[in-house]
Parts: C-alpha cells; sequence; structure tokens
C-alpha cells in the first residue's frame, strides 16, 4: 500500500527527515512513534502529495505519490493535526460540503456521524462541539467516503482517556473493514494496542521498526520477573531455570499478589535508543 | 467547476452565520437606503449618498470579504483539508471570488432602487467592474497573509485608500490628483454621470491599468505563496 525509500527531507538546509524507509501492507495499522518536532508531520504531508521531497522515492497505491491521480486521492482519507472543521456548519453541512466533493450521497452522513458516535449532535454548530467530538467530526469527514487508505495526524492528542478509547475503537473498527492506516502519535499505549508496526522517529532518522511486541522483546535486556508481594515488597527474580522453583515455592505459600513481566515498554526503547522521552515536549 | 460551486453553496451557508462578512455585505445598501430617505438638504447633487456608499462599498466589501474568507480557511486549516479533497487552488479562488461578487451585486442592486430604471444596468457594470478588481485585491491579501490578524493589519490601510480616497478628494485637491490613479476615484467620476458619456478615455486608461496590476499581483502572489 505504502512503499518509502530512502526519503530525504530538508527546509532552509536543515534536514527534517533522513534517510526514511518503510513498507506498509493492505489492511495494517502502522503507527509513526516520535516526539514533536521529529518529523512525523513532514512525513505524512510527505506521504500525502502535500510536500515535495528531496530525494528518495514514495510510493502510495502502487504509484509515485507525485503521479496520483484526483481518481486516486479519493481513495485516501487524511486527519491532519488540526481540525479542519468549519466553526459556524453544523456537523451536516460540514459533511456536506466534502460529501458533494466526493460525491457521495447525503444519505450516507446520516450513518457515517452514527459511526464516529455523532448521531445526535448532527445539527449542532461545530464551534459548540468539545476537542474530542471535533476529533470525532474530523473521522467522519475522513471515513465518509470510505478510502482504502486512512493518514492520521496524532488523533488522539490532547484527549481524555474515555475520549481516547472510543477514538481507538473507531480507528480499530476501520481496519476490521480493511482499511490500510497510517497513524502518527507519541503516545507508546496508544501504538502498542493499535498498531501491527512501529517505526520510531528521532530527529528525522527511523531508529528501529518491528511490531511493539517485536521491538519490546528485542530490547529486554533485564529479562527479569516482578513479584509483588502480599507484604508490598516487590522483588525481581531473574529469567532462568532456578527461578521457577522460587517463584513456586513463593506461589504455594500465598506470598505472591502479582507477577509482572519486565520487557521495556515502547517508551524506554525509545529512551534507550534516542535518551529523549516519547513525550519530553508535551 | 463543480468544486467552485460547491464552494459557493458552502460559503452561502457559512456567510448567514458570519456577521463580520455579513455586516460588509449588508452595511452601505441599508446605510444607502436610510440615508437617501432620511436626509434631504438643499442643494446637495441628486443621489448623493446613493454614489458615494457605492464607491466606499466597491473599494470595502469585496475586499475585505475575500481577504477576510481566505485567510480565515487558512487559518483554522479547513483551506488545507480542501485541497487535501483535490479541491484545486482555482477552484477555490474561483468560488470564493464568484460567491463575493454575487453577493455584492445583489448589495448593488440594492442600493440602485434610488436610480432612474434607464441608469440601472449602467450602475451595475461599473460596479461589476469595480468589485472584480476589489476582489483580486483581496485575493492578494489573503493569499500573502497566514491568518486572520496578518491579513486585517494589510486590508485596513488598503481599504482606507480604496474606499475614502474618493470622499476625501471631494473635498481637497491634492488628494484629488493623488486619487485619481486609483480605480475606485475613476468609478466615483463615471458614477457621477451614471451614462456612457461620464466616460472618459484617460479614466478607462486608469482603470484598466489598476485592473492590470491586481491580475499581475493576484499571479505573483499565487506563484509565490499557493494557497499554503
Amino acid at each position: 500500500m505504502i512503499r518509502c525509500n530512502d526519503v530525504y527531507k530538508s527546509f532552509s538546509g536543515k534536514t527534517v527527515l533522513a534517510g526514511i524507509g518503510f513498507e506498509i501492507s493492505d489492511g495494517e495499522i502502522f503507527g509513526l512513534l516520535g516526539p514533536s518536532g521529529a518529523g512525523k508531520t513532514t512525513l505524512i504531508k510527505i506521504l500525502t502529495g502535500q510536500l515535495a521531497f528531496d530525494k528518495g522515492s514514495v510510493v502510495v497505491l502502487d504509484k509515485e505519490v507525485s503521479s496520483l491521480s484526483g481518481e486516486d486521492k479519493k481513495s485516501i482519507g487524511i486527519m491532519m493535526d488540526q481540525f479542519g472543521v468549519y466553526e459556524r456548519l453544523s456537523c451536516i453541512d460540514n459533511l456536506k460540503v466534502f460529501a458533494d466533493i466526493y460525491g457521495v450521497p447525503h444519505g450516507r452522513i446520516k450513518s457515517t456521524l452514527e459511526q464516529v458516535g455523532l448521531g445526535d449532535a448532527g445539527a449542532k454548530s461545530a464551534s459548540t462541539l468539545s476537542k474530542g467530538m471535533r476529533v470525532r467530526l474530523s473521522l467522519a469527514r475522513v471515513f465518509m467516503h470510505s478510502p482504502k487508505l486512512i493518514f492520521l495526524d496524532e488523533p488522539t492528542s490532547g484527549l481524555d482517556p474515555q475520549t481516547m478509547r472510543q477514538i481507538h475503537k473507531i480507528i480499530l473498527e476501520k481496519k476490521k473493514e480493511g482499511c490500510t492506516i497510517f497513524l502518527t502519535t507519541h503516545n507508546m499505549e496508544e501504538a502498542y494496542k493499535l498498531c501491527d508496526r512501529v517505526a520510531l522517529l528521532n530527529e528525522g532518522a527511523i531508529v528501529e521498526n518491528g511490531s511493539p511486541e517485536e521491538i519490546c522483546r528485542k530490547y529486554n535486556h533485564q529479562k527479569t520477573i516482578k513479584l509483588h508481594l502480599s507484604s508490598g515488597e516487590d522483588i525481581l527474580i531473574p529469567h532462568e531455570n532456578g527461578s521457577a522453583e522460587t517463584i513456586s515455592r513463593l506461589l504455594s505459600d500465598g506470598c505472591i499478589e502479582t507477577i509482572h513481566s519486565s520487557e521495556p515498554t515502547l517508551e524506554t526503547v525509545f529512551l534507550e535508543l534516542t535518551g529523549r522521552k516519547l513525550e519530553e515536549d508535551e | 467547476m463543480r468544486n467552485s460551486l460547491i464552494i459557493i453553496k458552502k460559503q452561502l451557508k457559512d456567510t448567514l452565520k458570519n456577521k463580520t462578512v455579513l455586516i460588509q455585505f449588508i452595511l452601505f445598501p441599508v446605510m444607502t437606503l436610510i440615508m437617501e430617505n432620511a436626509i434631504k438638504i438643499d442643494g446637495m447633487p441628486e443621489l448623493f449618498f446613493t454614489k458615494l456608499f457605492s464607491i466606499m462599498y466597491v473599494g470595502m466589501a469585496p475586499l475585505t470579504s475575500v481577504a477576510s474568507i481566505i485567510s480565515e480557511e487558512k487559518e483554522k486549516n479547513t483551506l488545507r483539508v480542501l485541497t487535501m479533497a483535490n479541491v484545486k487552488p482555482w477552484q477555490y479562488l474561483m468560488g470564493i471570488g464568484f460567491y463575493v461578487w454575487f453577493i455584492c451585486m445583489i448589495g448593488a442592486g440594492v442600493m440602485a432602487t434610488g436610480l432612474k430604471k434607464e441608469e440601472v444596468p449602467f450602475y451595475l457594470l461599473i460596479m461589476a467592474v469595480g468589485f472584480s478588481i476589489s476582489i483580486l485585491a483581496g485575493a492578494c491579501i489573503g493569499i500573502f497573509s497566514r491568518n486572520q490578524m496578518t491579513a486585517t493589519s494589510i486590508v485596513m490601510p488598503v481599504m482606507m485608500v480604496f474606499a475614502f480616497s474618493p470622499m476625501l478628494a471631494m473635498f481637497n485637491e491634492s488628494i484629488e490628483k493623488v486619487a485619481r490613479f486609483i480605480y475606485t476615484q475613476q468609478l466615483k467620476r463615471i458614477m457621477d454621470d451614471v451614462t456612457f458619456a461620464g466616460i472618459k478615455a484617460d479614466g478607462i486608461c486608469i482603470l484598466v491599468v489598476n485592473a492590470t496590476l491586481m491580475i499581475i499581483l493576484f499571479f505573483i502572489a499565487f506563484r509565490k505563496k499557493g494557497l499554503e
């Protein structure tokens, strides 16, 4: 669906993207993780043909991105970091504008609004919507014309956990429908939960990529198991043959309250690779 | 063309709820109706307020509304969303330009109610030409501005020159000497007669130069900045 090979981009002599390369298969959710200023939005703009790149090649929907036709672009849905909704228009009128542009029957507007949980807010002016509802309205605009490929630039940034969960549910439903989704985030939990594969972007370069589980396993240097005892104490047991006996003994004594694996999170992997936190700039 | 019509339709809905732009469109037509009917002074030229306000309308409404609409769409990111939905920049600009021109022509129609029937087509023609030049000027400002605040800060002085110089030229000869090179002043001169007899060759030349200049500026702005 997307093939990005050795892409470079500079602004006024400053390199923003350096040798970016990855592939995204059909029906996959691919996450691009990185702190603010890492180059995520620049990459989305390049992949969606909004921005020219200096070097490399970008193939989207099996075509060079620069040669995508108007029809091809109808197979793409894009939600950038700003909502881009008409504040004075109602939710329905906002979607009508894009339904007309994409040639989508107006009958689909209601079902799309229901799909994103805005079924009752159709007549409401966009200016009266909460941040979470605006995100959902933007998502409705993106989904309305049933695109095959969806780009979401930090779709849950600044949202409360409940709204975030709702947005995640909507994104996963779209995956089930067969959409390929490219999303950027600096939220590693979100990436872990949603993405089939992720790439960690730092200062314009991909420092690691793969499935979240693979990455976390790869950087599991400690190989320990953390036990939380009923006494309130936490102990770390090395991941080796002899440990089974210790755990078994503690279990039979009823001393163990919880057992945790202690592999790193995407956040700690990122920190290890770059010395930076994903959300340090937020 | 279809996308331009969609933009016009969207803009019509939006304007009804956009007080800032709405006031620009209805202020002078309403003021004209009120002043023409409420103020009668001996020795005052016939249709004084209609002619004066018409020129101010030409210099103000299309300029400010086009600049405001384009810069707001840039600021709120809706313009990018439109271009990502494959609306071409020229389709968008054509939609906005035609929409503002059309609404202003309705306003001009209201202002023309005091004119004799035979004067109306000529009056509307003059207004149409003036609106077109002002729309190009407004589009240049909208394209150059990143947000509404920047647009307003550029629009204000430009609007003052275009809209008020014909009025100030009536009271000061020095201002008149400078103002005659501005299209609104030439439109005012033509408007004073409301007949083809009022059109002078130098006036037409100045209008053509003004229009050409605006077209050139528009293309420079568009080539340099696009709609980003």
